[in-house]
């Protein structure tokens, strides 16, 4: 997307009026008439319809033109709501205790946005989202938000534009917002980036305690949840989990709180320290039958000491800079890879350059620093 | 913008059945077949209320409402669908498909209410993912 290119066109179909923004959504290629409509759509949001919010996470799922504009306005309107992922494995029961975790907020009096992602298939990019079956407690009360997202590709559990759709429904004024995942294999862990708590769903019986030592989703979980606990072995799998837990000297540094790369012993030792001094969140683990509901309030007790402690420790501010740091980083080198797109396409597309390397004319490095190199130079230069 | 954002627009379905029939065959398949025609398909679940079909139309803002009925109930039902799109100012670009058992005469009445195709048994699953690729993009 054109940033200035966008810019112009919203100034110039700001009067386009609704109709105006249905057009642009039937094409995306018509642009000018088509995104001008956009603060409108943001308005509308902001005074809480639900359409303009359906309308807003569809714009960001297809990376619509001027859906950055739109993302960006809504940025002051959020940081209000709790972000709350749950990941875990295909039939783990997610889906249900969502919808149960949902309701109970409902009953207290908040309101609360769900964002379920399922997968898409690698060859057609078609998905069927069948999470919305198991939201039987919220049916008919739209107060319950509840958007199936296909994960376009993505690895990692979440579609790229989750966390821009986890804004705008924070910026629509949700108290609570919870991401449900791909059923999640052991290294999608994309979630911790995006949710300020992550609670993990543990089958009974889902392996021997050589799980327990492996890296990946089970390092992530700030709340371990062992659904099913109706089920033969949970007590087991519970003391399992336990046993992880207090295993754990410095809990998931790297992904929780942004503690840069791979460390030395003295950086480790002296982040040992500090989080002494700040009491390291040690994980609950809760067992629940989300079908009859068993164990939910436990799970909320759990969920609501999590979000205390992130508050008072100071690590949600530290989560949200290190989110915003990787969200910045991540944008930045979705443009320049588009910048490199259509330098490519201007040099007559990669596959041209890929035969040549076929031919052994050349190599891929050295096209690489042909290509980088006369962007490299310009932008240095500017900096000077 | 590039032609790849071009291409990343997705067509969105909901498969909806609705009212007291427990029949979801063809739900399943049609869902498969969209699936495989790269459109994300939202299932609804059997036994729902128009009102629940609704609001997850307006929620998951999609494309394409397919509703399935065999139980001759679709006269009742799907106006109660048309009424709350349009409330939600939702009815006028959402393509709606109606699929089952639907007597010709029937047939009429839904296209004049605002269905846009009516697709009985034996309907080539081509001929409605082709009805879909081709009316998606016309509504206004």
């Amino acid at each position: 997307m054109n940033r200035a290119e966008s810019d112009g066109q919203s100034a110039e179909g700001s009067d386009a009026g609704r109709a105006g923004s249905d057009a642009g959504r039937d094409e995306p290629g018509t642009g000018p008439d088509g995104s001008g409509t956009e603060s409108e759509l943001v308005a509308d949001l902001l005074e809480g319809k639900h359409r303009a919010l359906a309308r807003v996470i569809s714009k960001i799922e297809d990376r619509s033109p001027g859906y950055r504009d739109i993302v960006s306005e809504l940025h002051r309107h959020t940081g209000e709501a709790e972000v709350i992922g749950v990941t875990g494995s295909p039939g783990a029961g997610k889906s249900t205790l969502v919808d149960k975790l949902a309701k109970t907020y409902r009953d207290d009096g908040q309101t609360v946005g769900v964002i379920a992602v399922d997968p898409s298939s690698p060859y057609t990019g078609g998905a069927v989202l069948g999470d919305r079956i198991r939201m039987a407690s919220n049916v008919g009360d739209m107060d319950v938000f509840f958007r199936s997202m296909s994960a376009r590709g993505t690895l990692g559990g979440l579609s790229t534009a989750t966390s821009d759709a986890v804004k705008a429904l924070d910026a629509f004024g949700k108290d609570k917002v919870i991401i449900e995942t791909v059923g999640a294999g052991q290294n999608e862990v994309d979630v911790v980036r995006t949710a300020d708590t992550v609670c993990v769903l543990v089958q009974p019986g889902s392996g021997d305690d050589v799980q327990m030592l492996k890296a990946g989703i089970l390092e992530i979980g700030d709340v371990f949840v062992v659904n099913k606990a109706d089920m033969d072995g949970a007590s087991r799998t519970v003391a399992e989990l336990e046993e992880m837990i207090h295993m754990r000297e410095s809990p998931a540094k790297n992904l929780d709180t942004g503690h840069h790369g791979p460390v030395d012993e003295a950086e480790m030792a002296e982040v040992a320290i500090d989080d002494a001094d700040e009491e390291a969140w040690e994980p609950d683990v809760i067992e629940t039958v989300a079908t009859s509901g068993d164990g939910i309030a436990d799970l909320v007790e759990a969920l609501a000491a999590h979000r205390t402690w992130l508050e008072e420790s100071g690590a949600l501010a530290e989560k949200a800079r290190t989110r915003y740091a990787e969200e910045i980083r991540q944008l930045l080198r979705s443009d320049t890879g588009r910048l490199l797109e259509e330098e490519l396409a201007e040099r007559g597309g990669v596959n041209a350059l890929a035969d040549r390397v076929l031919e052994r004319e050349t190599d891929p490095y050295s096209i690489a620093d042909e290509v980088m190199g006369p962007i490299a130079d310009c932008v240095r230069d500017r900096r000077e | 913008m590039s032609t790849q954002e071009q291409e990343e627009r997705t067509i969105r379905c909901l498969i909806a059945k609705v009212g007291l029939d427990g029949h979801d065959r063809g739900a399943h398949v049609i869902s498969r077949a969209f699936r495989d025609a790269g459109f994300e398909v939202i299932y609804s679940g059997l036994h729902r209320a128009p009102d629940e079909i609704v609001q997850a139309a307006v929620q998951e803002d999609v494309d394409v409402l397919g509703i399935s009925i065999l139980s001759g109930a679709h006269n009742t039902l799907v106006p109660k669908i048309i009424a709350g799109l349009e409330e939600y100012d939702a009815f006028e670009d959402t393509l709606i498909l109606v699929g089952g058992i639907v007597p010709d005469d029937d047939r009429e009445e839904l296209l004049e209410m605002g269905v846009s195709a009516v697709f009985g048994p034996g309907t080539p699953m081509e001929e409605t993912i082709e009805f879909v690729r081709e009316n998606v993009h016309d509504r206004t």
